[in-house]
């Protein structure tokens, strides 16, 4: 009964859009892929609603092969990261438009769609044009729309990324308490994004994705807790983790000048030339710290992020507050080696703060 | 500043005004004119300045038996002939468009560019070099001076401005929207003339009005391809000038002929100001 799908590769010319991919997706789950733009997202959701055919591969669900069933009658919902919306049609024709492809009865369809548009926050607008809302408002019409089919699998593909700040915030909310009250047994929810947090917060199954390849699958938190390799590191950080070749002397962690202790989860390792993995976050301005010049410093919301050098080695932090700095300054940062990351030479983890290690 | 903008702007506009509508008052009044008024000099004001006559327009009712030249019939062949084609072309070649827009064809090294190219290229070529097939062509099926051999042209001559207008209108139409009928349900057919074609109204109006303008002003085909059976407007217009050209009766019918693009372009001009052309998508 799940949706099983087997070695789905789709190569439309040079580049692998989709790499051997496959999953198995349990009814009444939220899976979240995550991955940088290009990395196949929308090929796989796009994939699993027919709207394109692999070369390769297949997928099951419910006893049928999936990829023999057409488009209009797999029963999937989607949502575009653009507002798609029908613009020939008001709010209550565009959410009614699938059920009145399914000859549903009108009342029927009425009372189905002024509730889905009260579920998401619509209520009112029934004949509003579609060009006469906003982006969050046009979103929110194209998400009512994919609700009242109650489809076997509801694709959400990037939905908040062409929002404002303020309404992704608060779309997001939506989505949590919609997926969590209105997610019944039946269904399967697919969620793309390219926002480390956005995945977090959703707290569903993370498929890590790039290049068309998966990279690991698991619960948001092990994801972010124990990548699986470096690519998986820089995906499920934002801004990405830093990355710097390190070597381990007499008990201690050198690079670019710098000796910190080694930490305790780091002990068992015995490899020169590793890859040291700190979160952004991680470090902070310390009167006792390295020194370490500002190549650049921008501030976004709430907090500042710096890009700073020292020598060859490049790192970003990300600091809670909001401060001016100049090009060029000197500052002093350090961080918690208890909270570092240590990758082998061709980059799987080798050791985590949260003890997973996948040598 | 403003004001010298605002100045300029309406001196503009009045001059422009000017020399588009002074040709067809010119005509107006010539149309009421008899043989002395047009030779008396140049008179502009009725009754003032010369005494209106019906004679210019009673001539292209009359019967040629009794010296007129009766452009009733070749004005409802053109308007038949012109509608018809233009009709056929549009509903042909936004079908073709369409699946120009979305699907991908391939054979051999011919590509959707080149069978678009292939459309447009029809209209590349001087008329005088389609005429000589287009008569041993018709007159191979026995269509030559019929209607429906004048319908078979124009249609070739027109269905490539309608594909040309359509594909760059569904290039615009995101792909996502057929995408998303195809997911509510639409087999690819509903998703065409459900969701695709009423948001496709403003390139079919546009498309539309080029194939009526293009069909209705063809002189060349309609004088190469008929005799004597059927006639259309253009070519019955011409045949007025005679050793005295009428001046009044060529005003006239120059008037009554441009009559059904001026009431094209006002229904288009209401459309267009309505904004349905501009902001249909996004």
């Amino acid at each position: 009964m799940n949706l099983i799908a087997e070695n789905l590769s789709y190569k439309p010319e040079e580049q692998f859009h989709l790499n051997e991919v496959s999953f198995n997706f349990k009814k009444g789950n939220l899976y979240t892929i995550l991955g940088r733009t290009l990395s196949g997202k929308t090929t796989l959701l796009k994939t699993i609603a027919g709207l394109l055919t692999p070369d390769s591969g297949s997928m099951q669900f419910e006893d049928k092969d999936f990829l023999k069933v057409p488009v209009w009658e797999r029963n999937v919902a989607m949502v575009y990261q653009q507002f798609i919306n029908y613009p020939h049609l008001n709010v209550f024709e565009n959410v009614a438009f699938p059920l009145k492809q399914r000859k549903v009865d009108n009342q029927e369809i009425k009372d189905v769609v002024l509730k889905s548009l009260k579920s998401v926050g619509l209520e009112g607008y029934e004949n509003r044009k579609i060009q006469e809302l906003s982006g969050g408002q046009q979103q929110r019409v194209s998400l009512a729309r994919s609700l009242v089919k109650n489809a076997k699998i509801l694709l959400l593909d990037e939905p908040l990324v062409n929002l404002d700040y303020k309404l992704r915030e608060q779309l997001r909310e939506e989505f949590k308490s919609i997926f969590s009250q209105g997610l019944s047994e039946e269904s399967i929810v697919i969620f793309s994004t390219t926002d480390p947090r956005e995945a977090m917060e959703l707290n569903g199954e993370v498929i890590a994705i790039d290049e068309g390849k998966v990279l690991q699958v698991g619960p948001a938190k092990e994801i972010f807790e124990n990548p699986k390799t470096l690519k998986v590191a820089e995906i499920s950080n934002d801004p990405p983790m830093n990355i710097l070749k390190a070597n381990i002397d007499s008990n201690k962690i050198k690079f670019e000048g710098i000796e910190v202790e080694l930490p305790g989860h780091l002990s068992n390792l015995n490899e020169n030339n590793f890859n040291l993995g700190i979160r952004a976050s991680d470090i902070k301005l310390s009167e006792d710290g390295f020194e370490f010049e500002v190549e650049l410093a921008e501030i976004s919301g709430s907090e500042t992020l710096l890009h700073l050098t020292r020598g060859d080695t490049k790192i970003i932090t990300s600091i809670e507050e909001v401060m001016n700095f100049n090009i060029k300054d000197k500052i002093k940062i350090n961080f918690n080696t208890n909270k570092v990351y240590a990758f082998n030479e061709s980059g799987t983890l080798a050791s985590s703060p949260f003890g997973g290690s996948y040598v | 500043m403003e004001k010298l903008y605002k100045f300029l702007k309406y001196s503009f506009i009045t001059i422009w005004t000017v020399f588009v509508v002074a040709p067809f008052l010119w005509a107006l009044t010539t149309s009421f004119k008899d043989f002395n008024s047009v030779n008396g000099g140049a008179t502009y004001i009725p009754w003032v300045d010369f005494e209106p006559k019906l004679e210019g327009w009673k001539v292209l009712i009359k019967s040629p038996a009794n010296g007129g030249v009766d452009i009733i019939e070749p004005y409802f062949n053109s308007l038949f002939v012109t509608c018809t084609a233009s009709l056929i072309s549009i509903i042909l070649g936004t079908l073709s468009a369409y699946a120009l827009s979305r699907f991908t064809f391939k054979a051999g090294f011919v590509k959707n560019n080149d069978i678009t190219f292939f459309f447009i290229s029809q209209r590349i070529m001087p008329p005088i070099v389609l005429s000589i097939p287009f008569f041993l062509f018709l007159g191979a099926i026995d269509l030559l001076d019929s209607l429906i051999g004048l319908i078979v042209v124009y249609i070739v001559l027109l269905m490539p401005i309608a594909v040309w207008i359509m594909v760059d209108f569904f290039n615009k139409v995101p792909r996502e929207i057929d995408e998303t009928a195809l997911i509510d349900g639409c087999n690819p057919y509903q998703a065409f003339f459900k969701v695709v074609l009423p948001n496709s109204i403003p390139g079919l109006i546009v498309a539309g009005m080029f194939c009526i303008i293009f069909g209705w002003i063809d002189f060349f085909f309609a004088f190469i391809l008929t005799f004597t059976e059927v006639q259309l407007l253009p070519v019955k217009i011409v045949a007025l000038n005679s050793s005295i050209t009428p001046w009044w009766s060529l005003s006239a019918s120059a008037l009554v002929s441009v009559a059904p693009l001026i009431i094209v372009a006002f229904i288009v001009e209401r459309y267009l100001s309505k904004g349905n052309l501009s902001g249909a998508i996004k």
